[in-house]
């Protein structure tokens, strides 16, 4: 069945666990022993109403302070498809969270608490979404229960968010507003009694009405090698293939191809998935991969298309998103994983064209742009060409600590 | 007709993931348990690697409270494939002093499986445990990494988790961590199911509809056995059960079931309502169970 990846984000008191857990419950997601155990939960807090919170929030210590700390996934599906949310904190202190959150989900639900309209946090999640190029938005506008179900504090609130869509949003964007109350199940997945004059969809049914991405059109196939199978039995002798995932466009059997760094070229002779062969696997697809010629490849290289290069690069430009408590400076040296390459280098600045301070320093949960010295050249493109060869992380070499996220421009 | 791969985002995802743990680690390990998510992760793992044999052995911790079909089953999987067991028991600690065994109505061998697993993870210096704990299972597992970082004494610090962002996987530890990798942590129990439908994936007896000597306490039906200890008044009775979850003897629920087949069997999970994890009853001790027991080093 399809999958489908949403991400939530929201200020901790905007609702969101409870969003959730009213599409869960309303797609009959929640098993009855998982209900039961809400019912005695809510109970137990002193309510008297069920808090579908409870459904997700599930770490010891946050369900005791009645927030999220950490990414939980939640899966439910409809006849159509299957879902599954990466329900991530709101609170700035969390920003990294809700990066590790977003970065494998193609959908994400802004909420916005109807009572306080666009908040600085709203302009931080929404501003995350667009590092990361996520194409479909949902900006759930809840709790108008508490505004009376009011059309004019809706719109309102849709006006102050399109100045930041003005701002900060990309082409193929698109952001669908929707009133909901998550309290009462207002357009969560049954269509509101409350709220006439809204003729949108409910949150579900815009879910279930997105496509997921069309992978065969994609172009700029990009193959880094994670492992080499070399069985060396009787029966496979002779068999060298290169393992890994396929990611931006198809490869075909027969492509003529280049190996990166070395610059050597060859032709697919054959792709496997298991024991069978294929002419062509898209974008997506875990294969093994053998040439036409006996090469050298071992983890690391990377397989592109001859005519499809990717941008060989000694230093890298970036958008960068710190996630270490310790503070990026100027001159420290990281590793850097770029898909399955891992090279030592060394930040030279952090700030931007407009801001060339290089004294600067980039603290947890900070975004920044720096420029990054390679111990040795990498193919990379930019993220917005190519989401899966434009992204890179940092770890620190001696916590192993994932430091950093970075987005190559 | 041109061949065109048209595979499973579910499976890739996986299969990447399991030849990121064989790249990036020495010696990893695949914790087998005999049930349908490990059975599932073995057949992952020959088409992630083939036609090279599976690069790493299994392990499995016997509590000693298996249910004799699974012990079967899984002989003859390892035969068949051709693969490297080991087997650590729960006994062999408990004799030598290092475990102490639970007494009473609701005893198990469930919490004394960590300090074993422990002891083999010492003994074989192995860096990475694979195993086939998926997110939907239940709260604390919802909030686990790909690769969970545990410290030597297999301990999961849950407030300091390394971010993990697209698929770029961080394994780098220092010697005497160890990562525990979740391949199918995306994958619904249905999912697997479906998979294992598709793939044809052999399954151990138990799981499908089967007379069984059980007796009802708390509104579950648990297991009449020699490990399991039963009251005077617990009345034994014989009915068509399966199981729907593989823990010990001692801590499965059965439930009442006519599914004879893999159809029948996704048919009633579709109809279900109680969750996999709900006929759980070790999870049931305390809402916080399984997370304070991830805690302490468990899978």
């Amino acid at each position: 069945m399809e999958v489908l990846k949403i991400a939530t984000a929201g200020s901790v008191d905007d609702g969101k666990s409870t969003l959730i857990g009213r599409l869960l419950y309303d797609t009959q997601s929640l098993t009855s022993d998982k209900l039961e155990a809400i019912e005695k939960a809510s109970l137990k807090n002193g309510l008297n109403y069920l808090d579908f919170s409870l459904a997700t929030d599930g770490l010891v210590a946050e369900r005791e302070q009645g927030i999220t700390i950490d990414v939980a996934h939640i899966y439910f599906s409809t006849p159509k498809r299957s879902y599954i949310i990466a329900d991530s904190p709101g609170h700035e202190e969390y920003t990294r969270n809700m990066i590790t959150g977003a970065s494998t989900s193609t959908t994400s639900i802004i909420l916005i608490d109807a009572r306080k309209g666009v908040v600085g946090q709203t302009h931080r999640h929404f501003f995350i979404n667009n590092l990361l190029r996520l194409k479909e938005i949902v900006v759930a506008v809840n709790k108008m229960d508490l505004v009376n179900y009011s059309e004019e504090v809706f719109n309102n609130i849709v006006t102050e968010f399109r100045e930041l869509q003005a701002e900060s949003s990309f082409k193929e964007q698109n952001i669908r507003f929707i009133p909901v109350s998550a309290l009462w199940g207002e357009n969560i997945a049954e269509r509101s009694s409350e709220m006439d004059w809204y003729t949108g969809p409910t949150v579900l049914e815009h879910l279930e009405g997105l496509q997921p991405e069309d992978t065969t059109a994609l172009t700029q196939a990009r193959f880094p090698v994670q492992t080499v199978i070399r069985p060396k039995t009787s029966s496979h002798h002779d068999f060298r293939g290169y393992a890994g995932k396929i990611s931006g466009g198809s490869l075909k059997k027969g492509d003529a191809v280049t190996i990166l760094p070395s610059l050597t070229t060859s032709r697919i002779r054959e792709i496997y998935f298991h024991d069978e062969k294929y002419e062509e696997a898209p974008a997506g697809s875990s294969v093994v991969i053998t040439l036409t010629d006996e090469l050298n490849i071992t983890r690391g290289d990377m397989i592109v298309r001859s005519e499809e290069l990717p941008q060989e690069k000694r230093t890298l430009e970036a958008a960068l998103c710190w996630m270490d408590t310790k503070a990026l400076t100027p001159g420290a040296k990281y590793l850097l994983q770029h898909n399955t390459c891992r090279v030592l280098v060394k930040i030279q600045g952090i700030g931007s064209a407009e801001d060339p301070d290089s004294r600067k320093q980039l603290q947890l949960n900070e975004l920044g742009k720096v420029s990054i010295k390679l111990s040795r050249p990498l193919f990379v493109d930019t993220y917005e060409s190519h989401k899966d060869n434009g992204r890179f992380i940092l770890i620190d070499p001696q916590t192993n600590y994932t430091a950093g996220v970075g987005f190559i421009e | 007709m041109k061949k065109i791969l048209h595979q499973d985002s579910l499976e890739s995802e996986a299969i990447y993931i399991l030849r990121e743990v064989v790249a990036q680690f020495e010696n990893p390990v695949l914790l087998f348990s005999g049930g349908k998510d490990s059975i599932t992760l073995v057949r992952l793992a020959q088409k992630a690697f083939y036609p090279a044999v599976i690069p790493f052995p299994l392990l499995h911790i016997d509590t000693g409270h298996n249910f004799p079909e699974t012990i079967r089953f899984r002989d003859d999987l390892v035969e068949q494939l051709g693969l490297r067991l080991i087997v650590r028991k729960v006994q062999d600690d408990i004799d030598g002093g290092r475990a102490v065994e639970e007494k009473g109505k609701y005893s198990s061998r469930n919490s004394l499986q960590t300090n074993t697993l422990l002891g083999a993870i010492e003994e074989f210096k192995f860096d990475a445990c694979i195993g086939g704990a998926r997110r939907d299972e239940e709260k604390a597992r919802a909030k686990e990494r790909i690769f969970s970082v545990r410290n030597d004494f297999g301990e999961w610090d849950e407030k300091n988790q390394r971010p993990e962002v697209f698929d770029l996987l961080n394994g780098r530890i220092d010697l005497g961590q160890n990562v525990r990798v979740f391949p199918i942590s995306n994958w619904t129990e249905l999912d697997v199911w479906n998979y294992i439908e598709k793939e044809a994936i052999e399954i151990p007896s138990i799981y499908f509809s089967h007379e069984r000597e059980i007796f009802k306490r708390d509104g579950y039906w648990w297991t009449a056995s020699d490990h399991v200890y039963r009251e005077e008044d617990e009345q034994v009775e014989r009915r068509r059960v399966r199981y729907r979850t593989v823990g010990d003897i001692t801590c499965t629920a059965a439930v009442e079931s006519e599914a004879d087949s893999i159809e029948r069997i996704i048919q009633e999970i579709r109809d279900s309502s109680i969750s996999e994890r709900g006929a759980r009853i070790d999870d049931k001790r305390s809402e916080a169970a399984m997370e304070t027991r991830k805690q302490q080093g468990y899978f």
